[in-house]
């Protein structure tokens, strides 16, 4: 709880961003405004919060198919990213990419992904590049438990550990892979006892906690950063909605009791209740920076929808890039 | 003539690869044993000790980060070259090749540059099995966002490595290992041959046989065979495979009136179905006779030299093929 009071809050402003951008996109959803696929990231906002948080704005993340949450801790933009779910010409990808692939290059964020296990070898390579460079840029590898069981993860951090790589390999430990749990799924508890295996550092942190993320995160960061290599961070999290959408689709894969429990400590009010107990903040406080993000995600909507459509002319555009030179 | 500098294929990859990394510092290379050993092909020799462990990269036998190794570094700015031993090995690569380098300038909205190479060896000949032998081509060709090179040549190799390198989509470069020792000319200074653009191999009036990698050199023992019987062959080689030069495979056909496609891989499915599709599309009413597909029968590539000589298509196998397509008219 040392943590400056402005980086508190930035911590907080992150985590409320990503909140309000998701759980706007499942009202939307819930409507059937959104076409295709939906992967919520409510309730682990201080993971990608904590994370991002130590980042600077040239160090490279790649994120998951749960990706929103990463974009928006990264800084993504409100109006781009509502564009880019609703399929438009606006978005961040031109509506050439939705949910599962949302990026911005220039923001140093390289894309959810919808192959589980998959941004993890890119991420080294970012990493290698950023070595390559000797600019003192890290990346960040964000995955989930069941993508440490898929093979592109092993070789991701085993070449990372053999190149000595500035990388930080982010584990958003949720306990569910898709609808199966865990302890089906590995034999092993905790996700960072394979760290030791490929001779990397790791540690476990409360992922509803987004000091202790983000204080596991600049460790881990200026590990990297200063040539120690990589790290591995176990951060044991939850997510309050469905695998895929808002509904639970009826399927009783996880008890009431057990939603409730992690609900009650939801990170963004754990983070609220602590700052203004420690009289860091005030509810008045709190209550503005929720009031003025709202606007910003209803202006997003509203943009959104005012945006057109790709036309057809557009499908094949950007299948190969006339640009020249890399970036 | 002082321009006549003879350079074995293998040679003329590692020139080309050399002269990019000298003009481009972002160039490097990564891959399984390509450092200190050079690559078990020798493509890579001398490499490390010119450029540093920093820019020749011994890496893990993980062809899923290798590939990511690239698509990642690339995205960032840095220009690739990552080795994947045999062709059969992409296979374990799939994922990043299909899923990652292929798509993600397209699925960023057109807001990505992927100047990514990757090389690999392909081709039969070698007894060395199903696992080793594979000519996979037709299944990368088929994957929007991917340009698939097979150099015939030397002076191909150097030229198309070399366009490859500079390209700002991800290519496939496969070296055929047959073709590693074939000497031929191949000017010093550097040069590039454009990707998508066809060569005649050998001009003819009576038949057009599309050949390449390897098959393009039995084409041309082929064709000097036929011409003892009056069959005069017009060679085009793509080199590149995707994209395809079927601008000049028409014309070529609109000519000969005749067509046979030959390729290594089997035939069923493989890269001469789409060619005949498309001069049959756009030239069917040129054609005397049925475009015919010469490959390898279906089954996996046989070890035994015994078997293995019978499976792929040769010199003699076209010369048949060819007899049998003229002999319809």
């Amino acid at each position: 709880m040392d943590l400056p009071v402005d980086v508190q809050l930035d911590l907080h402003r992150r985590m409320v961003r990503i909140r309000l951008f998701e759980e706007a996109a499942g009202r939307l959803a819930e409507s059937n405004r959104l076409p295709g696929f939906l992967h919520l990231y409510v309730g682990e906002e201080a993971v990608a919060a904590g994370v991002c948080g130590a980042l600077n704005d040239d160090d490279h993340i790649t994120s998951t198919h749960r990706g929103h949450g990463h974009l928006v801790a990264k800084g993504g933009d409100f109006n781009r990213m509502m564009a880019e779910l609703m399929g438009k010409a606006t978005g961040y990808c031109k509506g050439k990419g939705g949910s599962m692939h949302i990026s911005d290059t220039s923001l140093g964020m390289l894309g959810a992904n919808g192959i589980v296990g998959a941004g993890s070898p890119i991420a080294v390579g970012a990493a290698f590049a950023n070595k390559y460079r000797g600019r003192g840029q890290v990346a960040v590898a964000f995955f989930g438990d069941g993508s440490t069981n898929i093979g592109a993860f092993h070789e991701a951090a085993n070449m990372a550990c053999a190149l000595h790589l500035p990388i930080v390999f982010a584990c958003e430990n949720n306990e569910y892979g898709e609808f199966t749990p865990r302890d089906k799924t590995m034999a092993i508890t905790d996700i960072v006892d394979r760290a030791a295996g490929y001779g990397m550092p790791g540690v476990i942190v409360d992922g509803m906690d987004v000091i202790a993320v983000h204080e596991a995160a600049v460790e881990a960061v200026e590990r990297a950063r200063s040539g120690g290599g990589p790290s591995l961070i176990e951060a044991k999290t939850y997510r309050f909605y469905n695998h895929h959408g808002v509904q639970n689709l009826g399927l009783k894969y996880r008890s009431d009791d057990e939603v409730a429990m992690w609900k009650q400590r939801d990170p963004i009010f754990t983070l609220e209740d602590r700052m203004i107990e420690n009289k860091a903040a005030t509810r008045d406080q709190f209550d503005a920076i929720w009031a003025e993000l709202r606007a910003g995600i209803e202006a997003a909507i509203a943009f959104a929808d005012e945006s057109p459509y790709p036309t057809p002319d557009q499908i094949m555009v950007g299948v190969y890039t006339s640009m020249s030179g890399a970036k | 003539m002082a321009d006549e500098r003879k350079l074995a294929y293998v040679m003329a990859f590692n020139e080309a690869v050399k002269q990019q990394m000298e003009a481009d510092p972002n160039v490097f290379c990564a891959g399984e044993d390509i450092g200190a050993f050079g690559g078990v092909f020798g493509t890579f020799g001398g490499l490390q000790a010119k450029f540093g462990a920093d820019r020749v990269v011994d890496t893990p036998i993980s062809e899923q980060a290798i590939v990511g190794l690239g698509v990642g570094a690339a995205v960032t700015g840095l220009r690739p070259i990552v080795d994947l031993m045999f062709m059969d090995f992409i296979c374990v690569a799939l994922d990043q090749i299909v899923n990652q380098a292929a798509k993600l300038k397209y699925m960023f909205g057109g807001d990505a540059v992927l100047p990514l190479t990757i090389t690999t060896a392909g081709g039969g000949g070698l007894s060395a099995a199903a696992q080793h032998s594979q000519s996979l081509e037709a299944l990368l060709c088929h994957i929007p966002g991917l340009k698939v090179v097979m150099p015939s040549n030397p002076y191909d190799m150097k030229g198309l490595m070399t366009a490859c390198i500079q390209e700002n989509n991800p290519t496939v470069m496969i070296k055929h290992k047959r073709l590693l020792g074939m000497t031929g000319h191949v000017p010093e200074e550097s040069y590039s041959i454009p990707l998508g653009k066809g060569n005649i191999l050998r001009p003819g009036k009576d038949v057009t046989i599309v050949a390449y990698a390897r098959m393009a050199n039995e084409a041309l023992i082929a064709a000097e065979e036929l011409a003892k019987d009056g069959i005069d062959c017009e060679i085009i080689d793509p080199r590149t495979l995707q994209p395809l030069d079927t601008d000049l495979i028409v014309s070529s056909v609109k000519k000969t009136n005749h067509a046979v496609v030959v390729h290594e891989a089997v035939r069923f499915g493989g890269l001469g179905g789409e060619i005949a599709s498309q001069i049959q599309e756009l030239a069917f009413d040129y054609l005397d006779a049925p475009v015919t597909r010469i490959g390898a029968p279906f089954s996996p590539v046989p070890f035994s030299p015994a078997l293995e000589q019978h499976y792929i298509p040769d010199s003699k196998t076209i010369v048949q093929g060819i007899r049998d397509v003229m002999a319809r008219v």
